[in-house]
């Protein structure tokens, strides 16, 4: 997958580089307020200098300013152009395929016509047949089919996708492999998923979330009050009798206001969804992904999240005077042609246990198979005169009935047992002779216990939903380690459980996929589905998951939690930053009127002009030296909040108080 | 020397703990309706004010009602204020016959005590009548602190409450705030100041003979009961011209002591009603620790400063100071009076040493934010907390919430506003009174200790705490009316804000407790020290530079 390798590739550069000068253009720049303010002051001064030139006057000092004022902005643009390349690569690629794509449109009247993709509108019906690109989002009508969904993906393995049940839904610019679909269409377009991706990562179309915007605010704040300090220091050094020119002025005001965090910061929030997006997790929403730091509970689905989807059987529990080997005998036989997973898993326990081998089993002659019904909750198989049944305890009780013969209270023990323990007892019988008990158990998906317990460790409660009794739910919970569990519950308690917390102050994360999690999906404030469900499960998400493991959220709240730190560091840094540039700045601008001034010059520049040009060339240069770091993001792996803090505070804090200090005065050592 | 200035300041923050900490607790209880031990005496007061003022105390309003109120009421009270010292030459209780007071200084004086500065470009005793001190300065002494209190009450009622638009009931917490709390501690303090010899009285000014045979004439008036309340309700405004430097203001050591713990004890009171109003005591004492170090890193260094006086006079520095109060209590009391908005003085600022007068400008130049005016101190910190718990929140991965309320970009805008529009009206202003003749008109000095002067009139109006710096001759129609407008600015840049964000707080859902990160320890404090500090000094430290700090280089450059 193209997402996954390196953006420091030369084709990314270059493009970077180039649309950090296309970015230049105005109409772009006003959507960071903080660089407009650069560029306008870059304007400015070369302005000045050219008037300079014109004039005769000297020149060179303004020149320089200037050209580091237009460097400081173009080191913004390339960041933010860097933090895009990749995905707008891919998005570009899938546009462009998307584009070409003719679809089969269904006519009322039953006639088919062929129109361009773009073309399709919510509530059309589109047919997909072998090799075609399926030509938008939308949930399967009719029939099934292979699909290759690499395109989005990058998963090479063909998934399938059918009408009825949790797998309905496809999504536009995929391919069928084999198979016949009808389609109906759920979107608009330039609604799509696609869309959608690709909004997340293009800048000029990107929403800014919440929190981004709330900085943004503060930031805007500190640039007008700079703006303000600086305007006014011209008068007061009037007062003084200094005057002090517009290219320095312009140069103190850049110095000062936060261009560090306002130049990387949509860079940071791009850089995210990119890297959310290489754990192939595609994000609908900038907000969710950033309120999943937040999160406090997470609902988990029991069957398909917590357990693999089935029950298996894993021991025969014999009655007593019985042999295991018979009791697995029966159960196989009795489950030979019973095609659930729970029946398939009895023959393979039994085979294993009789050590047989595959080609061994086959059905005896004369052989009359019972399928499972729900008015007699039981299946099996009659051999001539051999009934053998396994079923439900209640049903197996009344089936030995009409044989006079005992139910054995060992059997009703162990019935007790399995089901205390969370497994599911089914009971076996020959003839009225009950044979004994299989243990049919819930089987957790590889890794889920340590998974849950890093949600745990992170402050996240998990809580898992379950139809089950509550006995076996509670032997489920303890054995996958969740905080908490719902028993018996039914499709809307979802949604009503949400709402509970949420009135609490809780945020609460969902994962699911099923039409029935569509409700509570939409009303979480982190909804993931994954992309192996319904279409209304993935439109009522805010984030699909597209590997579909249901514990991808520890890497959502990573990534999450990571933007947000990113962004509070290096405005920590930015700000920080400031005192040594007022130590630089300052001294230079009244230390010829007022030579005692040099006691603040602390970094002993050489000379006033030098010392303004440190302070901007640092200015400029420490934005590419941070680009790394946005595009990476702050680690914070498994920290407590108060020690993430601290070690940030320290970091950027006071490193971002001592750092420029030490910059400043070697950039004005190599310039003079 | 000082050790013992060490041990009295210990001694005095202890004293002031002790006061502060039971008021808090009172005032918590004054506002969420309580039974107090007063109430067996007030109760029945305040229910026959709302009866006669047809207000009922039960019915709460949004934020915009409450503003809205709040606005009318101030609007009110400075027309009043405005009209009555142009008419005071016809009213009675003028034995002086002063006459009508001129329009600039009367509208600068109406917007001033209504936006509790009490800046007085007039000397009291030669321009305002009894009657103009007493209806007019006095009542607004009262009811602007009692306005800071309903602000800040309401303010942490946005923090407490969940879910609901109402924040309260501008007329109940107006009342409540005089009856309960500014009337009883005044008549106290009144009592106490009288018994050490200030005087109330009606008299006209009486004429001596001084020890050289000239005539003298001495001022009279009703000093203890508009002392008592300017200083608790940190006014500042003085009867007279030279204010608690007066000895009918402040005869003594011990009167001394007590106008400094009585301007700080309300304000530093509230921390701790925010603490029990929030349920969270130790909150309280967070806030209020946080006030207490800023505090005292300014009067270290003003103490540092100050005692080591001027090189080139080899003397202490006790120029423009009583000799009855010395270097210490006078740096205290300069100290405390800017960093809490009282801006009653009881030396002449201007002759404090350039670094002292630097962190008296200081204190004022951060919003008045170290203990600050009674109800917008707790505030204005409060909203500092609010900056400072975005960064916290961001660095720590989360959205940014404080005590338990998400920030979100709205709470952002009203933050950034009451932390740069006072900031911005003083340095404009600075700038042109430091470039006009209309301003430099008005100056007594050249040079940095000149731009100094001008500095510290803007960032006393700003901060709205209303002391002087002398020097400057501020009865001007271009300072009279730029204070006016930088008085305005910071008060109520800071108010209606502040009650924006309670209003949308309230409105909003609290996380639940174990999910919050604490906001009580010492990562806390320091964190917001070092903002009001950084916060502070990027903004004013160049013209600082060019003012205080260049003065104090000069001093000490050439004076060894």
């Amino acid at each position: 997958m193209e997402t996954k390798k390196t953006i420091w590739q030369p084709k990314f550069i270059v493009r970077a580089v180039y649309d950090s000068f296309i970015k230049l253009n105005p109409l772009n720049m006003y959507r960071n307020p903080v660089m407009f303010a650069v560029e306008i002051g870059s304007i400015l001064t070369a302005l000045i200098t050219v008037y300079n030139i014109i004039q005769g006057h000297p020149f060179g000092f303004n020149l320089q300013i200037s050209l580091w004022l237009w460097f400081t902005v173009l080191f913004a643009n390339f960041a933010e152009a860097l933090a895009e390349g990749k995905g707008k690569a891919q998005a570009e690629s899938l546009k462009q395929a998307r584009s070409d794509i003719i679809a089969q449109k269904l006519l009322p009247n039953g006639d088919i016509e062929s129109i361009p993709a773009l073309a399709l509108r919510k509530g059309d019906i589109a047919l997909a047949s072998d090799n075609h690109i399926i030509p938008s989002d939308g949930e399967i009508i009719e029939g099934v089919a292979l699909v290759d969904e690499s395109a989005i993906t990058g998963e090479s393995a063909p998934v399938v996708r059918e009408f009825g049940g949790d797998k309905t839904g496809v999504t536009g610019g995929t391919k069928v492999l084999s198979g016949n679909i009808k389609i109906k269409i759920t979107v608009n377009p330039g609604e799509t998923f696609l869309d959608q991706m690709v909004g997340m990562i293009e800048s000029a179309k990107r929403q800014k979330t919440p929190n981004e915007k709330a900085l943004e605010i503060l930031l805007v704040g500190l640039t007008v009050l700079f703006f303000v300090v600086v305007v006014t220091l011209n008068f007061y050094a009037g007062y003084v009798n200094v005057k002090i020119s517009i290219p320095i002025l312009v140069a103190l005001l850049v110095c000062l206001m936060p261009t560090t965090i306002g130049g990387l910061l949509p860079a940071i929030g791009i850089a995210g969804m990119d890297r959310l997006m290489s754990r192939n997790v595609i994000a609908l929403s900038g907000r969710a992904v950033e309120a999943a730091g937040d999160v406090n509970i997470v609902l988990l689905d029991k069957t398909g999240t917590i357990t693999l989807g089935n029950r298996i059987a894993t021991e025969f529990i014999p009655a007593p005077g019985v042999e295991e080997k018979q009791l697995a005998r029966a159960a196989m036989l009795s489950s030979l042609a019973d095609e659930t997973p729970e029946g398939r898993s009895v023959v393979i326990l039994a085979k294993e246990k009789l050590r047989m081998r595959g080609r061994d089993i086959t059905a005896p002659e004369g052989s009359k198979f019972i399928s499972f019904s729900a008015e007699t909750r039981m299946s099996g198989v009659d051999i001539n005169d051999r009934q053998i049944r396994k079923g439900a305890t209640d049903a197996i009780k009344d089936f030995v009935k009409p044989y006079n013969k005992q139910f054995p209270k060992e059997v009703g023990y162990a019935v007790d047992r399995v089901g205390g323990e969370g497994g599911t007892p089914l009971v076996v019988c020959e003839n009225g002779n009950v044979l004994g008990v299989v243990r049919l158990k819930d089987v957790l998906k590889h890794g889920i216990r340590e998974r849950l317990s890093q949600l745990k460790n992170i402050g996240i409660t998990s809580v898992m939903i379950t139809g089950d009794n509550p006995t076996t739910a509670a032997a489920i919970a303890a054995e996958a380690g969740v905080s908490d569990f719902i028993a018996q519950a039914r499709p809307e308690t979802k949604l009503e459980r949400i709402r509970k917390f949420q009135s609490e102050g809780y945020m609460v994360a969902m994962i699911g996929d099923g039409t029935n999690d569509a409700p509570a999906l939409a009303q979480a404030d982190v909804a993931v589905a994954m992309n192996a469900g319904t279409q209304a499960a993935r439109e009522a998400a805010n984030m699909v998951d597209l590997d579909s493991t249901p514990t991808k959220l520890l890497d959502i709240v990573e990534i999450g939690k990571q933007i947000l730190i990113t962004r509070g560091a290096l405005t920590t840094f930015s700000v920080a930053n400031d005192v040594a540039k007022y130590f630089a700045i300052i001294p230079a601008l009244f230390a010829v009127q007022y030579p005692i001034l040099n006691t603040l010059n602390v970094m002993r520049l050489s000379s006033p002009q030098s010392a303004i040009l440190s302070a901007v060339i640092f200015n400029a240069i420490i934005i590419p030296f941070l680009i790394p770091l946005s595009l990476k993001g702050v680690q914070c792996k498994q920290d407590s909040p108060m020690s993430l803090l601290i070690r940030n505070l320290f970091i950027y804090g006071l490193g971002g108080l001592i750092l420029p200090f030490i910059g400043i005065k070697l950039i004005d050592m190599i310039i003079h | 020397m000082y050790n013992s200035a060490l041990l009295q300041v210990v001694l005095f923050i202890i004293i002031l703990i002790i006061l502060a900490l039971p008021l808090g607790e009172y005032m918590a209880k004054v506002f969420t309706g309580q039974q107090v031990w007063l109430s067996f005496l007030i109760r029945p007061v305040e229910k026959f004010l709302y009866r006669i003022f047809g207000v009922d105390e039960t019915k709460e309003t949004d934020w915009k009602s409450y503003t809205f109120s709040l606005i009318v009421f101030n609007a009110v009270g400075i027309v009043v204020l405005f009209i009555l010292q142009l008419i005071q030459h016809i009213l009675p209780l003028n034995p002086q016959g002063l006459s009508s007071v001129r329009w600039d200084t009367a509208l600068n004086t109406a917007v001033s005590f209504v936006a509790n500065t009490n800046w007085q470009a007039y000397g009291g005793e030669s321009t305002m009548s009894y009657l103009t001190q007493m209806l007019g300065m006095t009542a607004q002494n009262f009811v602007s602190s009692a306005v800071g209190i309903a602000v800040a009450v309401t303010f942490i009622r946005g923090f407490v409450r969940k879910s609901v638009k109402e924040i309260g009931n501008f007329w109940v917490d107006l009342t409540r705030s005089i009856i309960y709390l500014l009337l009883p501690l005044s008549i106290v303090f009144s009592l106490f100041l009288v018994s050490q010899g200030v005087i109330q009285n009606f008299n006209p000014y009486t004429k001596a003979q001084t020890i050289q045979g000239q005539e003298q004439v001495i001022a009279q008036g009703p000093v203890a009961s508009q002392e008592a309340i300017k200083i608790l309700g940190t006014n500042g405004g003085g009867f007279f011209n030279a204010n608690s430097s007066h000895p009918y203001e402040n005869p003594k050591p011990i009167t001394d002591y007590f106008e400094i713990l009585g301007f700080l004890v309300i304000s530093a009171a509230l921390p701790f009603t925010f603490g029990a109003m929030l349920n969270n005591r130790k909150q309280g004492w967070a806030i209020f620790i946080s006030m207490l170090t800023l505090y005292l890193i300014g009067l270290s260094v003003a103490l540092w400063s100050e005692y080591h006086g001027n090189p080139i006079l080899g003397l202490d520095n006790m120029e423009g100071k009583e000799v009855r109060f010395g270097i210490l209590n006078s740096v205290v009391f300069g100290h405390s009076t800017t960093s809490t908005s009282c801006g009653a003085v009881n030396a002449m600022h201007d002759s404090f040493m350039p670094l002292t007068a630097m962190i008296l400008m200081f204190n004022m130049m951060i919003g008045e934010v170290v203990f600050g005016g009674v109800g917008v101190g707790l505030v204005g910190m409060l909203i500092y907390a609010i900056l400072t718990m975005f960064l916290i929140g961001l660095m720590i991965g989360r959205t940014p919430e404080i005590f338990g309320k998400k920030l979100e970009p709205f709470e952002m805008i009203m933050a950034v506003l009451v932390l740069i529009l006072p900031s911005i009206i003083q340095l404009v202003f600075g700038a042109l009174a430091s470039s006009t003749t209309l301003g430099l008109s008005s100056l007594n000095n050249a040079g940095p200790h000149g731009l100094s002067e001008i500095l510290y009139a803007f960032a006393s109006g700003a901060g709205n705490n209303g002391s002087a710096f002398a020097g400057l001759n501020a009865n001007t129609p271009f300072y009279n009316l730029t204070l006016a407008v930088a008085m305005l600015v910071g008060r109520f840049a800071t108010i209606i804000p502040s009650l924006t964000i309670a209003g949308s707080l309230a409105q909003k859902k609290s996380t639940p407790e174990i999910s919050r990160f604490p906001t009580s320890g010492p990562l806390f404090i320091i964190s917001i020290v070092a903002v009001v500090v950084v916060v502070g000094a990027l903004t004013f430290f160049p013209v600082l530079v060019i003012g205080p700090i260049l003065e104090h280089l000069e001093i000490f450059t050439y004076g060894n």
